[in-house]
C-alpha cells in the first residue's frame, strides 16, 4: 500500500521588540543571566503585566504578511504548567480569540505553487531557561529568566503540508516574510525561530487523517525536513507490520538522526486555560488594520512575480534575489541604472550571493557596497571592455569597497584585449609549448580546444578576448 | 481622649497648627500597639520607619512645607498582602516566609508621596481566604470588643487595629468582603471601592478580576480623605480606570433630599439575625424622615453569588498561587534533604507552605478549570456573574444606592464555624455581590448587640458613584451620632 503523509508545523517566531512584552526589561540575547529582569517577568508576588504596544503592532504586521484576519476582539488566556523556567508557573497566551487567523502562504515546489492554510497566529510570552550543571551527580540546576517575557507570536498552519521538503520550503517563505517586515531575524540557532511538528500518515488519496505525533528539539530547517523523514518512515514500518502508532510527543535527536518517545497522550498537560484577569480585552480598530497593512513592503513573492514577469528573469534568479530583502532591494537600485536585469540577476548571484555564503556574510555586513559601481561593473563586461574572467577578480574589491572597476582596470591595465597582434604570439607559443593537444586537435578532439585556450588567457592574466583567441586557434590548425 | 483614638480629620489641624507632632500620635499608637499584642492584629510592626518619617514630616510641618495634609504625619497599618519595598510580605502564610518584595506596590508609593507613616502590616487570613482571620499562619486576630470572638475576615488584623486605636487608619483588601464584613464585625468603617479605581499593583493577588484594595478607618470622611490618596489611574495596572480626579470629602455634608435608596428584598432574608435586621431597617426609615426616597429592589439572582463566587474566586487563585512553588522565593521544603526530585520538592513545598483552607480552594479552582469541567463550572459562573452584575445595574437605574446589612451574623466565636466551611462562606453572603458586580460598597457601624458585638449597615453604590455612596454614609453616619 501506498503511503502519504499529513503534516501541520507550529512556528514559534520570536519578535524583535526593544523591550518584553509585559514589562520595560530589555530583550536583548546573550546578556549575563538573571539581568533583563524585573519583578514584573520574574512573576513575583503582586505585580501585575501590561501589554506592550509594539508587541501588538508586530504580531498584527505577522499576521497580514501571513494573510491573516485579524480579530477586531481579542484576548489573552492563561496556560498552567509547572516548570522552574516559568516563574509564574503559567504562561500568558492566547487560547480561543487569537490576534489573527484564517490565513495562507503560497509555496513554491517543484515549479508548482501550493497554498498551505495558516489556522491562527497568536501572542504569548517565552519562557526562561534552565541550565543544567555539567556534572550528572549535580543536585540542581541553574535558571535564567533573561528570556522570561520575550515577546513570541505562534503561527499554526492547518494540516495541508504533504512532503519533508514542502515544510521546509513552507519555513523558508514564513522566514522570508518575517524578515521583510522586519518584526524579527527568524534566527533558529539564537531561537528566534522555533518550530514544531505535527505528522500522521495515510493511504494515499485517503480523506481520514491518521494518528498524529507531535515532534519537537528541531534546532534547523535541514533538521525538520530529516526528522519528518525519519518519522514517515518510522510510521510506515508500524502500519506495515500491523503495529498501532501512538499519539505522542517525540523528540529529535539530531546525533542519532532518530525520534524517540516524550510522553503519551496520557501525560498530556492539562493546561487549564482561562481568560487572563490582568489584562484587559484587545479591541483592533479598522483604520489601524488599514493603516498597517498599508506600510506593509512587498513581499517576496509580489517581487518574484514581478520579477519574472515584468523583468524577464529567469525563475531560479528570481528566487534567489527575493530570499533576502536587503538583496532583492539592491537588485532593483541596480536595475534602476541599468536595464539589462538577466544580466545583472546573473553577476549578483554568481559574486555577490557567492561571496556572502564563502564568507558566511549577509548583506548588511557589506556596508560600502554600491550599486552604482557593481552597475558598473557588469557593464564592463556586456560592453566587452573586460572579460568574465577579470571581472571576477575585480569584484571582491568592488563588493568589499565599493570601488569604482573602471578605476581598478585602468590602474591594473585589464582592459580586454582583441587585438589580433597582440594575443596571435601568445596563440603561436601555447601551440609550441602544448603539441599533444594540438595533436589531439587535429584528430578530431573539439573539446581540447577550450584547454588551450584557457592556456593563452593564463599567458594575458584574463585579458585576452576569448572569442578571439579561439577564432586565432581554429584558424591556425584548420 | 488619646491622640491615638482621634481620627485623620481631628488630628490633621491641630499638626497644622503644630499643636501635636506626628511623633507624638506615632508614639501612641506604638504605645497601644505594645499594650494590646494580645490582639494579635500585627504581623509585624515597623517602629524605626515609622519614626524616621514622623520626625521629617514634623520638620515639613513646622516649615510650612505641607500644601495638601490629606493624611500627612497620620500613622496607617497596612494588610500584609500589600508589598512595601525591603519589609517581608507574608499574606499571613508559611509560604512567603523570608520574602522580601524588592518594589513598592502602588498605594504604598502614594501613601508615603502623601506623607501617610506606615506602623505594620496586619495579620489576615492567609492569602485573604477566610471571614474570620482564623486561618492566618500567625494565628488568629481577636475582636477588641470580645476578646474571646473573630474580627472578621480576611482583613481582621486591619479592621481590629482601628477598631483597638492600635493605628489611626488602615489598608485593607476586599475579595468577597474582605474589608466591609470585618469593618461590620469589629464597628469600624471600611471601603471597597469600584474595581479599578484603586490600582492593584503590588497587592498579591487571591483572586485577579475580584480583588480590590480600600480602606478602614473610625468614621466616614476619614475614608473619603483616605481614598482621595489611594484612588487613580496607575499605569502599571491594566485595569485600573483612568478618570478625573476627586476629592471625596467634598460634597459629604449635602442634604440627601431625594436621594433613591432601594432596599433589596433578597437581603433580609430568613437567617439574617433579628437584631441585625431591625438596626438596619430602622436607619433607613430614620433616612426616609431626612427625605429620601425607599423603596424595595430585587437582585434576583443574589442566591446564586456565594455558588458562583466559590468557582470564581478559587479558580483564579488556584492559578495566582501557583508560583509559590519554592524555586524562587520564600518556603522551601527539604532542608532536611528530603527532596528527592524536583517533582517531591513542588510537593512537599506546597504540602507544608500552605494551609488547609488555601489548600481547599487550590482544589476546587483546579478542578473548575479541568478540562471536561470548565464549561459546567467556570464557563456557567461567569455567565451568572453577568446576571449578578446585570440585577445590579437594573437596580441603579431606580435608585441612587443600596442599603443592606453587611452581614448575617454579629462576630462569632474563636473556633465556632472553622470545622465548618459552607457556615464560614455565608459570612460573606451580604458582601460577594459587590465583588462580583464590580461596584463599591461601605459599611459603617449602626449599632450594637446586646452583648456588645458591633454591627454593620451596608451601603452599594453603581460603578464609580463612591461620592454618592460616601454622602449617604456619612448622613447615616449623622443620624446614628444623634441617636447615640
Amino acid at each position: 500500500m501506498e503511503f502519504e503523509p499529513v503534516i501541520g508545523l507550529e512556528v514559534h517566531v520570536q519578535l524583535n521588540t526593544e523591550t518584553k512584552i509585559f514589562c520595560t526589561c530589555s530583550t536583548r540575547f546573550g546578556s549575563t543571566p538573571n539581568t533583563n529582569v524585573c519583578p514584573v517577568c520574574l512573576g513575583l508576588p503582586g505585580v501585575l503585566p501590561v501589554l506592550n504596544q509594539n508587541v501588538l503592532k508586530k504580531a498584527i504586521q505577522a499576521s497580514l504578511a501571513l494573510n491573516c484576519h485579524i480579530a477586531s476582539y481579542s484576548k489573552f488566556d492563561r496556560k498552567h504548567y509547572y516548570y522552574p523556567d516559568l516563574p509564574k508557573n503559567y504562561q500568558i497566551s492566547q487560547y480561543d480569540l487569537p490576534i489573527g487567523y484564517k490565513g495562507f502562504l503560497d509555496i513554491r515546489n517543484n515549479d508548482k505553487t501550493k497554498r498551505i492554510n495558516i489556522t491562527r497566529v497568536h501572542m504569548e510570552e517565552d519562557a526562561g531557561k534552565l541550565i543544567h550543571s555539567e556534572k550528572s551527580s549535580a543536585s540542581f540546576s541553574y535558571v535564567d529568566y533573561n528570556r522570561t517575557g520575550v515577546p513570541l507570536i505562534e503561527i499554526v498552519s492547518e494540516p495541508d503540508i504533504s512532503s519533508p521538503a514542502e515544510a521546509h520550503r513552507y519555513l523558508e517563505v514564513l522566514k522570508n516574510r518575517m524578515r521583510y517586515i522586519e518584526v524579527s531575524d527568524c534566527n533558529m540557532e539564537e531561537g528566534s525561530l522555533r518550530c514544531d511538528a505535527n505528522i500522521s500518515i495515510r493511504p494515499t488519496g485517503s480523506k481520514e487523517l491518521g494518528v498524529k505525533t507531535e515532534i519537537k528539539n528541531m534546532n534547523s530547517f535541514k533538521a525538520v525536513e530529516k526528522a519528518l523523514e525519519y518519522e514517515i518512515k518510522r510510521q510506515i514500518e508500524m502500519l506495515e507490520s500491523k503495529q498501532k502508532i501512538k499519539q505522542e510527543t517525540r523528540l529529535w535527536d539530531a546525533d542519532k538522526e532518530v525520534t524517540t518517545s516524550m510522553r503519551s497522550k496520557e501525560e498530556a498537560h492539562d493546561y487549564r486555560y482561562f481568560p487572563e484577569p490582568d489584562l484587559v480585552p484587545i479591541i483592533v480598530g479598522p483604520e489601524w488594520v488599514k493603516e498597517l497593512k498599508a506600510s506593509l513592503p512587498q513581499m517576496p513573492d509580489e517581487k518574484f512575480k514581478q520579477y519574472i514577469k515584468k523583468m524577464g528573469i529567469p525563475d531560479e534568479n528570481a528566487y534567489r534575489l527575493t530570499a533576502e530583502k536587503e538583496l532583492a532591494l539592491f537588485f532593483e537600485k541596480c536595475a534602476e541604472l541599468y536595464d539589462n536585469y538577466k544580466s545583472l540577476s546573473n553577476w549578483i548571484i554568481s559574486e555577490i550571493v557567492q561571496y556572502l555564503n564563502k564568507h558566511q556574510k549577509t548583506i548588511h555586513d557589506l556596508k560600502k557596497l554600491d550599486p552604482k559601481s557593481f552597475v558598473s561593473l557588469v557593464k564592463m563586461v556586456d560592453k566587452g571592455e573586460i572579460t568574465s574572467r577579470v571581472a571576477k577578480d575585480v569584484s571582491t574589491e568592488v563588493i568589499e569597497k565599493g570601488t569604482d572597476p573602471e578605476k581598478i582596470v585602468k590602474e591594473k591595465n585589464l582592459k580586454q584585449v582583441s587585438d589580433v597582434s597582440a594575443i596571435d604570439k601568445m596563440v603561436d607559443d601555447v601551440m609550441a609549448e602544448e603539441p599533444d593537444a594540438v595533436e589531439k586537435f587535429k584528430a578530431g578532439k573539439e573539446g581540447v580546444i577550450g584547454y588551450l585556450v584557457g592556456k593563452v588567457m593564463q599567458k594575458s592574466k584574463g585579458k585576452a578576448n576569448p572569442k578571439v583567441v579561439t577564432e586565432l586557434f581554429r584558424a591556425k590548425l584548420k | 481622649m488619646q491622640l491615638n483614638e482621634m481620627k485623620a480629620h481631628e488630628l490633621l489641624p491641630l499638626l497644622k497648627k503644630k499643636e501635636i507632632s506626628s511623633t507624638e500620635i506615632t508614639e501612641s499608637v506604638f504605645k497601644q500597639i505594645d499594650q494590646r499584642k494580645r490582639v494579635n492584629a500585627y504581623i509585624s510592626i515597623m517602629k524605626d520607619r515609622a519614626f524616621q518619617q514622623a520626625k521629617i514630616i514634623d520638620k515639613k510641618y513646622s516649615q510650612g512645607e505641607i500644601k495638601k495634609e490629606y493624611i500627612a504625619g497620620i500613622p496607617m497599618a497596612v494588610k500584609d498582602n500589600i508589598c512595601i519595598k525591603d519589609f517581608p510580605t507574608t499574606c499571613g502564610s508559611k509560604i512567603l516566609n523570608g520574602f522580601r518584595p524588592p518594589y513598592n506596590g502602588t498605594v504604598i508609593e502614594k501613601i508615603t508621596r502623601h506623607l501617610g507613616i506606615i506602623v505594620g502590616k496586619t495579620n489576615m487570613d492567609e492569602f485573604a481566604m477566610g471571614s474570620s482571620t482564623e486561618t492566618s499562619f500567625f494565628g488568629p486576630t481577636l475582636n477588641p470588643h470580645n476578646l474571646e470572638y473573630i474580627p472578621g475576615g480576611s482583613s481582621g488584623g486591619s479592621a481590629a487595629a482601628v477598631a483597638d486605636n492600635q493605628t489611626i487608619l488602615a489598608i485593607g483588601s476586599d475579595t468577597g468582603g474582605s474589608i466591609r464584613q470585618p469593618a461590620a464585625l469589629c464597628g469600624v468603617v471600611g471601603m471597597k471601592p469600584t474595581y479599578g479605581l484603586v490600582s492593584r499593583y503590588g497587592l498579591v493577588a487571591f483572586a485577579s478580576s475580584l480583588d480590590q484594595i480600600g480602606t478602614f478607618s473610625r468614621d466616614v470622611k476619614d475614608s473619603a480623605l483616605l481614598l482621595n490618596v489611594i484612588a487613580g489611574y496607575d499605569p502599571n495596572d491594566s485595569t485600573s480606570i483612568k478618570s478625573e480626579t476627586i476629592d471625596y470629602t467634598k460634597g459629604l455634608e449635602e442634604n440627601i433630599k431625594n436621594l433613591k435608596i432601594g432596599v433589596p428584598r433578597e437581603y433580609f432574608i430568613e437567617g439574617i439575625d433579628k437584631r441585625i435586621k431591625a438596626r438596619v431597617q430602622k436607619v433607613i426609615s430614620d433616612l426616609e424622615k431626612e427625605g429620601a426616597v425607599v423603596e424595595p429592589v430585587n437582585l434576583p439572582h443574589t442566591k446564586y453569588a456565594v455558588a458562583d463566587y466559590y468557582i470564581i474566586a478559587p479558580s483564579e487563585a488556584s492559578s495566582n498561587l501557583a508560583r509559590y512553588d519554592g524555586v524562587k522565593y520564600g518556603y522551601r521544603s527539604g532542608s532536611s534533604g528530603s527532596d528527592k526530585d524536583l517533582l517531591s520538592m513542588y510537593f512537599n513545598t506546597r504540602r507544608e507552605g500552605f494551609g488547609e483552607e488555601v489548600k481547599r480552594r487550590i482544589l476546587i479552582g483546579t478542578f473548575s478549570l479541568s478540562s471536561g469541567y470548565y464549561d459546567a463550572y467556570y464557563l456557567k459562573a461567569m455567565k451568572v456573574r453577568t446576571c449578578i452584575k446585570n440585577d445590579f445595574e437594573k437596580a441603579f437605574k431606580k435608585c441612587d444606592c443600596l442599603i443592606t446589612p453587611t452581614s448575617p451574623t454579629p462576630a462569632f466565636k474563636l473556633g465556632e464555624k472553622t470545622e465548618d466551611p459552607l457556615k464560614m462562606y455565608l459570612s460573606d453572603i451580604f458582601t460577594i455581590s459587590a465583588n462580583l458586580a464590580g461596584i463599591p460598597g461601605i459599611s459603617i457601624p449602626c449599632g450594637k448587640t446586646d452583648e456588645g458585638l458591633p454591627i454593620g449597615l451596608q451601603i452599594l453604590a453603581s460603578h464609580f458613584q463612591e461620592k454618592k455612596m460616601l454622602k449617604l454614609a456619612y448622613q447615616a453616619e449623622q443620624l446614628l451620632k444623634k441617636e447615640m
